[in-house]
């Protein structure tokens, strides 16, 4: 089976030209196959029942957790938490993190809104100072002078793997090292990479690294907050209720053991296994020659891109290492209709700002198109958005050059 | 996959010719419409004098259906009385929206009548009734400014 046949939504939408990946990834028969038979003939809730279907439940629950762990190759000194999304793991990061009054926190001006704006609110409630790490939308080191920002008030440094509007690939060690003289931990928002490529947790020693489900071809509304249990520990529960409890007395409460402190209330199990449902089939494939093929699009969308007269291309250059999407402009057509005029044509992308306006202010942007890949893409849906473009020029008055 | 041409002659005639893109000498109002999501950021200039809208032009920003829907709209109020802007801006509101108008409101949008199938485009509606409302956000300071 080709990997265009392992996806449903294909044989729905024959003509369908899908760019935008990086929004959402499609899901591949088997995942979906996995969640009906996890609902048909599985279902029940963890954690509680005395009964045989509650007590598998808990066991296929655990299951999944543990399949994560060794996907992100997490090492025995972290675990991981379902959450919703990576959205909701930042969160819980943001608001369960011990700031104090004069902590810094810095983040990578890069970073999607999702890293951004809870810790805006964290620095608000707790008295802490956000600061940025600014990056010029093409390279992924950095240099001792940009990471004078981390000091000794530093408390936490948050940056993107992979950022999400320009596909910047980021060297976290170095920033991790950094961090590290100054005893500040590090959160790694990987939701661009994981299912891209291999992604260790160990070996970027990042304290915390989160992402989402359905970007990596499982379904929406399972992610993932993985952390070192020593960060976990120093960490109030950011959501309350049942399952996430030990004691509970009129006035008191002793909590569940980590990572279950931080899952109240009944979890999404079906998503969960089908989350381990897409980690086998990415296992299956080869994480490797995943990478390896997205590599070989993006750098064939680099050309053709590049290569066409009225298309200006961001974010790093051909022979550099980077995620699996490519921004660009194309000359006199504002990135929205772009948009509306490659849909014209059944060619889905995204324009805009990408989740990440005070990026695209700093690099003086208001918006770019964003053409997004995975293992299904093939080089004909690079074609047709080469001539997809050139449908919208002409439907704007302007010649091939 | 969208199948309705939006991007008409008349769309792309006002994107691209800018007779209405310019400041405003002697302006009365100056309306800036923001569409975060997508990074439209047009600003409308009136000059209204006793309650008749004397010239309208804008500057900023956006894309070609916010451009363009800003720029017929500002052919159509030129010496119009604001009352008449106003319910004219409420007849393109309901033609965003996919309800149905008189064939004499039809007639009286004239080319703004290009948008009549932007309510089928959810993700771009936003685009076209950018500067109406404006518009109707500078005849509301109007007003507040005749009872104050």
């Amino acid at each position: 089976m080709t990997w265009r046949e392992s996806f449903p939504i294909l044989k729905a939408h024959p003509d369908l030209i899908y760019l935008d990946h990086a929004a959402t990834a499609q899901k591949p028969q088997v995942v979906i196959d996995r969640m009906t038979a996890w609902y048909e003939t599985e279902n029940a809730s963890p954690n509680r029942g005395a009964y045989g279907l509650s007590a598998s439940a808990t066991i296929t629950y655990e299951n999944a957790r543990e399949a994560v762990l060794k996907f992100i190759d997490a090492g025995k000194d972290a675990t991981a938490v379902f959450t919703k999304n990576a959205t909701e793991a930042l969160n819980l990061v943001a608001y369960a993190y011990p700031f104090k009054p004069g902590d810094e926190i810095v983040v990578a001006i890069s970073a999607h809104h999702s890293v951004i704006v809870p810790l805006q609110i964290a620095a608000k409630r707790t008295g802490a100072v956000l600061k940025y790490l600014y990056v010029d939308g093409v390279h992924g080191d950095f240099s001792e002078q940009m990471l004078a920002v981390i000091g000794p008030k530093t408390r936490l440094v948050a940056l993107p793997l992979i950022d999400n509007a320009l596909g910047v690939l980021y060297d976290v060690e170095t920033v991790v090292k950094k961090a590290r003289q100054h005893g500040a931990a590090v959160l790694v928002d990987a939701a661009q990479a994981v299912g891209h490529r291999p992604v260790s947790m160990q070996k970027l020693d990042a304290d915390f690294l989160v992402f989402s489900g359905h970007k990596m071809y499982g379904p929406q509304g399972i992610g993932v907050l993985a952390a070192k249990y020593e960060q976990l520990e120093q960490m109030t529960p950011f959501l309350a209720g049942g399952d996430m409890i030990a004691y509970v007395t009129e006035q008191s409460t002793t909590y569940a053991p980590i990572p279950k402190r931080f899952e109240a209330g009944t979890q999404n199990v079906g998503g969960a296994v089908g989350l381990d449902a897409a980690i086998q089939w990415i296992d299956a494939q080869g994480i490797e020659r995943i990478a390896e093929h997205e590599a070989a699009m993006t750098r064939y969308a680099l050309l053709r891109l590049s290569e066409h007269p009225a298309v200006t291309v961001l974010g790093p250059k051909l022979t550099m290492e980077r995620g699996a999407l490519v921004s660009f402009e194309v000359e006199g057509i504002h990135p929205h209709d772009m948009a509306t005029l490659l849909d014209q044509n059944g060619i889905a992308i995204r324009a805009g700002h990408h989740c990440c306006q005070p990026y695209m202010h700093h690099l003086d942007k208001a918006g770019t198109c964003r053409a997004s890949f995975s293992a299904f893409t093939e080089e004909r849906d690079i074609d047709a958005l080469i001539m997809g473009i050139d449908h919208a020029r002409k439907v704007f008055g302007y010649d091939r050059s | 996959m969208t199948d309705h041409n939006m991007y008409s002659e008349i769309i792309l005639m006002h994107n691209r010719s800018g007779h209405n893109r310019h400041a405003l000498s002697g302006e009365t109002h100056a309306e800036r419409g923001h569409n975060p999501s997508c990074g439209d950021d047009l600003t409308l200039h009136l000059r209204v004098v006793d309650g008749i809208i004397e010239s309208a032009s804008y500057t900023g920003s956006g894309c070609a259906l916010s451009q363009a829907s800003i720029s017929i709209m500002i052919d159509l109020i030129t010496g119009m009385d604001l009352d008449s802007a106003k319910n004219m801006a409420n007849d393109f509101f309901d033609m965003a929206r996919g309800e149905t108008i008189s064939p004499e409101a039809e007639e009286a949008l004239q080319d703004a009548m290009a948008f009549q199938n932007i309510a089928k485009m959810p993700a771009r509606t936003k685009c076209g009734t950018l500067g109406w409302h404006c518009l109707t956000a500078s005849i509301a300071e109007t007003t507040a400014d005749d009872v104050n």
